[in-house]
């Protein structure tokens, strides 16, 4: 069978998109580094809670942001993804909040 | 494939039809609002452990005191402690965090995949796209190991005390299921199945994504189709799947 493949353009690696995203990945790999140095040094309670918290947003933020492009994308997009998910942690909190006045044996 | 938005005559909206006024492609739109159903799916689930774990007794002792009892809602480091092949050895968060590492790695070669995707070159595609099925696979056997050591339990199992036919008996259990569980109340263990299963679940129909993609683009559909947007697609599933086990992570092993 004598078929013709496509000729197609194969343009050369952007170097510096490619160097950005690696960097992403170290940040990611750092964060998760001293979210476990975190978890062995600091006593348990409120506040290291809420540096997790802090440490994953900041986490799904790179990730959403930059590997998933949202970034990038039309504001309308961008606003669409995120508005929602506001409602959802104040879902969270509420949710844990009525947790702790619920008694159970 | 980031398509700009379609200039508009004068006089007419850009959601009047013929353009994209979120700029992103029919496919890449519905994916997006795929993946925010996927995500109240899996704040329910985390919400409902937040509620459930703050409505159980909480271990209120230290940590090195740290004894397991179906009474008080386990230290999840306290749990998590075993390394396949270093039996007896407590180190805890350790292979969760290797298998963090190992999805986190997956994303960045996902994100790899469709930036080759964009310059058309389809040998890059094939390298990345395998190497992210490989870290798929990766993290689903690390996932089937742990719930094979959840399910077995420790050497030493915990001893619990219940009302059975009028008197109280002694009994030791081992590991965990849907009804008992050595390391805490019963709920933590159902919790355990139900978000990572539901997790591993989505990684699993990951990979199937990623071969397919793989598969499509060594046949050169893509190639003669002209452009990669399905690796794009495929992609953002897959670093959503990421993204929820980050939470997962915080949430369940973490806090």
């Amino acid at each position: 069978m004598a078929h013709q493949e496509p000729q197609v353009m194969v343009l050369p690696p952007d170097k510096e998109k490619i160097k950005k995203l690696w960097r992403v990945a170290g940040i990611l790999l750092i964060i998760t580094v001293i979210e476990f140095i975190i978890a062995f040094t600091l006593p348990h309670g409120a506040a290291k809670t809420f540096l997790f918290v802090l440490l994953t947003i900041v986490k799904a933020g790179y990730i959403v942001g930059e590997f998933m492009h949202l970034r990038y994308e039309v504001k309308v997009l961008f606003w669409a993804v995120l508005v929602p998910m506001i409602f959802v942690v104040w879902m969270l909190v509420a949710f844990v909040y009525e947790g702790t006045k619920i008694i159970s044996y | 494939m980031s398509q700009p938005t379609a200039a508009v005559s004068p006089g007419k909206s850009v959601w009047d039809g013929g353009t994209s006024p979120m700029g992103a492609s029919y496919g890449k739109l519905m994916m997006w609002f795929f993946l925010m159903s996927d995500a109240f799916t899996f704040s329910g689930l985390l919400i409902t452990y937040g509620l459930v774990r703050t409505s159980n007794p909480a271990y209120t002792g230290t940590v090195k005191d740290f004894f397991m009892s179906t009474a008080h809602w386990p230290i999840p480091e306290k749990v998590f402690e075993a390394v396949p092949f270093l039996h007896g050895v407590e180190l805890p968060l350790v292979f969760v965090g290797i298998m963090t590492f190992i999805l986190i790695m997956s994303s960045v070669t996902m994100v790899l995949a469709v930036e080759a995707g964009h310059r058309m070159d389809r040998l890059a595609v094939e390298k990345w796209m395998l190497w992210t099925i490989l870290g798929g696979l990766t993290f689903l056997s690390c996932q089937a190991w742990e719930w094979t050591h959840f399910i077995i339990g420790t050497d030493n199992g915990t001893l619990i005390k219940e009302f059975v036919n009028g008197q109280w008996v002694e009994r030791t259990i081992y590991g965990a299921n849907l009804v008992e569980n050595q390391y805490g109340p019963p709920a933590f263990a159902d919790f355990f199945f139900f978000i990572t299963g539901f997790h591993g679940f989505h990684v699993f129909s990951g990979v199937l994504l990623n071969f397919l993609i793989f598969y499509n683009t060594v046949t050169g559909v893509y190639e003669r189709r002209g452009h990669y947007e399905m690796v794009e697609k495929v992609g953002l599933y897959w670093h959503f799947v990421d993204l929820v086990w980050v939470f997962v992570f915080t949430f369940f092993y973490l806090v």
